[in-house]
């Protein structure tokens, strides 16, 4: 959103417009409610969260100066209002202990990809990565496999790319809503966006290849 | 060799990326980044991949809100512009 199209809707917004309004709520909306889930025990009070949030920007609004984007004001007002519930509500978890759990020593690829230290060119690609087929990237099912190995992150991850790569926010935004440092949230997009190019890779690689034959388990293999 | 000019192995850039495309590199490892991808075709296809992975995310549709959430707020907005009004 633009500054002079939010400069609009605010106006708009305190003039009682409530075609601004619902724009508001279309584009920010689910994201809010997203955001609020990171804080908070359940969908429902993260609902009401949204909701009062809501509430609180259309009477704030005349005081809005417009210091920081609409958007960051909106954020500050509803993560504010969501950790305080979460921590009323006893969510044993404040988003920013979880962001460093077992992200320490995690490589981005796997080691065995490279050349070990006694080969002449130690932490040279052994197994580079090959070009993708470019074509593929867009299509629909590509995109499913990305959505999917989103959603099997680990919490703190998966929150943070989601606001970074799929929301788009600046890293200072996601700093400022979820209370960590720049160097944290930068440490947990890398994390995330490692495993989600290591599950790209293993589908675009995979797929349009000859059918992999079944392969038989190691394990109940042994049982005869 | 000095610590400044010591080569980037592979393994290393592929921990920087990140922090490479955020523009948060010290001066002396965004050179050695650099340095580096100029002559290896891997990180190459590597710094690629990964932006294809930031770029095909954005492209992945948010869910919309809900509509009897929606129209919730929309009813709250009315109350509120009377209240304002009344007030």
């Amino acid at each position: 959103m633009t500054e002079s199209h939010e400069q609009e809707l605010v106006q708009r917004l305190r003039d009682g417009d409530e075609a601004a309004f619902a724009e508001l709520i279309d584009t920010y909306g689910a994201t809010m409610l997203r955001v609020a889930q990171m804080f908070v025990r359940d969908r429902a009070t993260a609902e009401e969260v949204v909701q009062e949030t809501w509430l609180a920007v259309l009477n704030g609004i005349d005081r809005f100066e417009g210091r920081s984007s609409l958007k960051t004001w909106l954020f500050r007002i509803l993560t504010n209002r969501a950790k305080t519930r979460g921590q009323r509500d006893g969510r044993m978890v404040p988003f920013s202990s979880l962001a460093g759990a077992g992200e320490e020593g995690e490589p981005s690829v796997d080691p065995d990809r490279f050349l070990g230290p006694d080969s002449p060119h130690p932490g040279a690609w052994a197994a580079p990565p090959l070009a993708w087929p470019q074509e593929r990237l867009l299509e629909r099912e590509t995109l499913g496999v990305i959505q999917m190995a989103i959603d099997e992150l680990p919490e703190a991850q998966r929150d943070v790319i989601r606001l970074r790569d799929v929301e788009g926010w600046t890293p200072m935004e996601v700093a400022d809503a979820l209370e960590i440092t720049d160097g944290n949230q930068r440490v947990l997009l890398h994390r995330a966006r490692s495993k989600v190019r290591a599950a790209l890779e293993v589908y675009l690689s995979s797929e349009g290849a000859p059918q992999a034959k079944p392969r038989s388990n190691p394990i109940s293999g042994g049982a005869r | 060799m000095s610590l400044f000019t010591r080569e980037m192995a592979c393994q290393e850039l592929v921990e920087l990326v990140t922090a490479y495309f955020d523009g948060s590199l010290s001066r002396s490892d965004r050179r050695r980044f650099r340095t580096h991808i100029s002559g290896c075709d891997g990180c190459t296809a590597y710094v690629e991949q990964m932006r294809l992975v930031i770029e095909a995310s954005g492209r992945l549709t948010e869910e919309d809100i809900d509509p009897g959430a929606r129209g919730e707020l929309l009813e709250a907005f009315r109350d509120w512009k009377v209240e304002g009004s009344a007030g």
